[in-house]
């Protein structure tokens, strides 16, 4: 803990410019920066010898539709160091495209693949940005909140045509989403009557 | 007459037994000199996350068994430490001990299954014969526990579904005794059988240097002499009691980590027989009512305790606004889960960290130069299971 807020605020002393907001929670540290600051934030991290996050453990992005800036991107370093966890987020427009990070470190070339594949965010100067994940011909980018679960094509082997076919989907019954949340919040002798 | 160097454009998998699943490999060779591999992932493709985000925490559990189908509960274990992480909540000391056992029975499964192939894909078939049967026994435990040999579903947020069943620690410890000659029996097989040997010494060599900045973890990056194990840099549950070694490689080849593997297994054996030492009595389940459900006793005689199991696998249990990465080190390297909940009873975002990805992404780093004879040696020393990289 001790050694993770040293960290904190070196990061904080050294960058102060650059972040928007720091804390330290579940043993790890959280930062806000700028989209525009990604590449030198992450930069500093790897090759700062009081820093050392040498491993990037994985990118990717969370959806939020109904706020301006649409896309949360999400890096997991790790610094074996110092044995330290740091996840650095910034949040991106829906068109905006943000630098790639293949350069500082190799791995994020399928990470960044996967997220552009599940959310559609592009990347600059990536050297290969293909989808991954989903098939050949994929339409639409299915980690986003507006990509309805059952997906829009379905696929068979078709008799006549003697080829695997795709079609829209088509569902016995429509998929229905409970809505089970109540505010009943139970009665307070619970606790103790599963204790017995 | 210019002389034109002719590259072949050859499609591996995604039906090949050496491709470990559905893998799609395309190579492009000069005469036998692989020059690049372009892995085409994928085709096992299920959704998963999105899934997660549309089932309670309760009804996610099982996803995480079908990831690495090879060991199940480590998956279900990262899942359930973030939650207990977010919701603050006490796991009992049975059901540390519980888990961390079964945890390594899983490491035992899954090298077993790696060792045995990738040594089947460089031409030895004996080893699988024996140790599938092994896998087998292992298997059973998982059976007589959760009643499903290979989909669990057998970790909770706050514990495990149920104790031990009678008897079955005396099997374990039984299997613990006699498992370590079945591994010197697989080592006389393989470790100084020299065509194991000119198949995998000096093949695949990772640098400490790319090891980290391909993002490798486990046996992949012990094998180049990282010594980085989760559970003892980061250890959870009661892995801080056990006490075990870390192998690690010095040539980073597909042979140290064959070696490295064997290593960990022996000291899993170990970790085992130490939890069936130390494992007390008491209970298995987080006494918190609001997660764990209401025993059948309880729900026999109380309206309430009916109407709260009705309610908790109806609308499952809510958990507070937070974000938190937890990752645990299993078989195949850190397995992680990055988790956002909203403070309603389903996960906003759920993104798994599997360790295979980031393996079989270094396939083309890995092979270039190498011949095509030794695309099984490295695929396999790889350990890559599609059910974790597709997901």
């Amino acid at each position: 803990m001790e050694l993770l807020q040293k960290l904190e605020k070196k990061i904080n002393s050294e960058l102060n410019t650059k972040i928007n907001s720091s804390k330290i929670k579940n043993n790890q540290i959280y930062l806000n920066i700028d989209s525009n600051d990604i590449t030198d934030v992450i930069l500093f991290l790897k090759n700062n010898e009081n820093t050392n996050f040498k491993q990037l453990i994985d990118i990717t992005a969370v959806d939020y539709p109904e706020n301006e800036k649409r896309f949360k991107l999400v890096y997991l370093l790790l610094s074996h160091e110092f044995n330290a966890r740091i996840i650095v987020d910034s949040f991106i427009n829906e068109n905006e495209i943000t630098p790639s990070l293949t350069k500082i470190y190799p791995a994020a070339n399928w990470m960044e693949r996967e997220v552009f594949d599940m959310y559609g965010i592009q990347f600059k100067d990536h050297p290969d940005l293909r989808r991954i994940l989903t098939d050949y011909n994929f339409n639409g980018y299915p980690l986003r909140k507006d990509f309805p679960l059952t997906g829009h094509t379905e696929v068979r082997y078709s008799e006549e045509e003697k080829k695997v076919i795709y079609e829209p989907v088509k569902l016995e019954q429509n998929y229905r989403n409970f809505d089970y949340e109540s505010p009943w919040e139970g009665t307070k002798y619970i606790k103790e009557q599963t204790k017995k | 007459m210019t002389k034109k160097s002719k590259t072949l454009n050859l499609n591996f998998g995604p039906q090949h037994p050496a491709a470990h699943g559905v893998l799609r490999l395309i190579l492009e060779l000069d005469g036998e000199v692989v020059e690049k591999a372009d892995p085409h992932i994928g085709l096992l493709h299920r959704g998963t996350e999105k899934l997660i985000e549309n089932k309670t925490y309760i009804q996610a559990i099982p996803y995480f068994d079908r990831l690495d189908y090879v060991a199940p509960m480590n998956q279900e274990h990262a899942f359930a430490l973030a939650i207990e992480k977010i919701l603050k909540i006490e796991v009992p000391i049975r059901a540390q001990f519980i888990r961390v056992m079964f945890c390594e029975i899983g490491r035992i499964l899954s090298h077993i299954l790696n060792i045995t192939t990738h040594a089947l894909d460089v031409g030895a078939l004996t080893p699988s014969l024996w140790g599938f049967e092994e896998r087998e026994t292992l298997m059973t435990f998982y059976e007589r526990v959760s009643g499903s040999r290979l989909h669990a579903n057998y970790f909770r947020a706050g514990g495990v579904h149920q104790d031990l069943p009678r008897g079955l620690d005396e099997d374990i410890s039984k299997f613990a005794t006699k498992f370590p000659k079945i591994i010197d029996d697989l080592e006389t097989l393989l470790t100084d059988n020299r065509i194991f040997k000119q198949r995998n010494v000096d093949i695949g060599i990772v640098t400490k240097q790319d090891a980290l900045d391909y993002s490798f973890s486990g046996v992949m990056l012990r094998g180049s002499n990282v010594p980085w194990d989760l559970r003892k840099s980061q250890p959870y549950d009661c892995y801080e009691q056990m006490e075990f070694k870390i192998p690690v490689g010095k040539n980073g080849d597909c042979y140290d980590r064959y070696l490295c593997r064997i290593e960990e297994m022996r000291e899993s054996v170990k970790i085992i027989n130490q939890c069936l030492d130390q494992m007390p009595k008491g209970p298995i389940k987080s006494f918190d009512g609001k997660i764990t459900p209401p025993s059948k006793k309880a729900i026999k005689e109380s309206m309430e305790a009916l109407i709260h199991h009705f309610k908790l696998f109806t609308e499952g249990y809510r958990v507070d606004e937070d974000e938190i990465y937890t990752a645990v080190e299993a078989p195949k390297g850190e397995f992680g889960v990055y988790l956002i909940s909203d403070g309603s009873s389903k996960p906003y975002k759920c993104k798994i960290r599997a360790p295979g990805f980031s393996h079989l992404q270094a396939m083309d780093y890995l092979i270039k130069g190498h011949m095509l004879a030794d695309v099984p040696a490295v695929l396999g020393s790889l350990d890559i299971v599609f059910g974790e990289i597709d997901r």
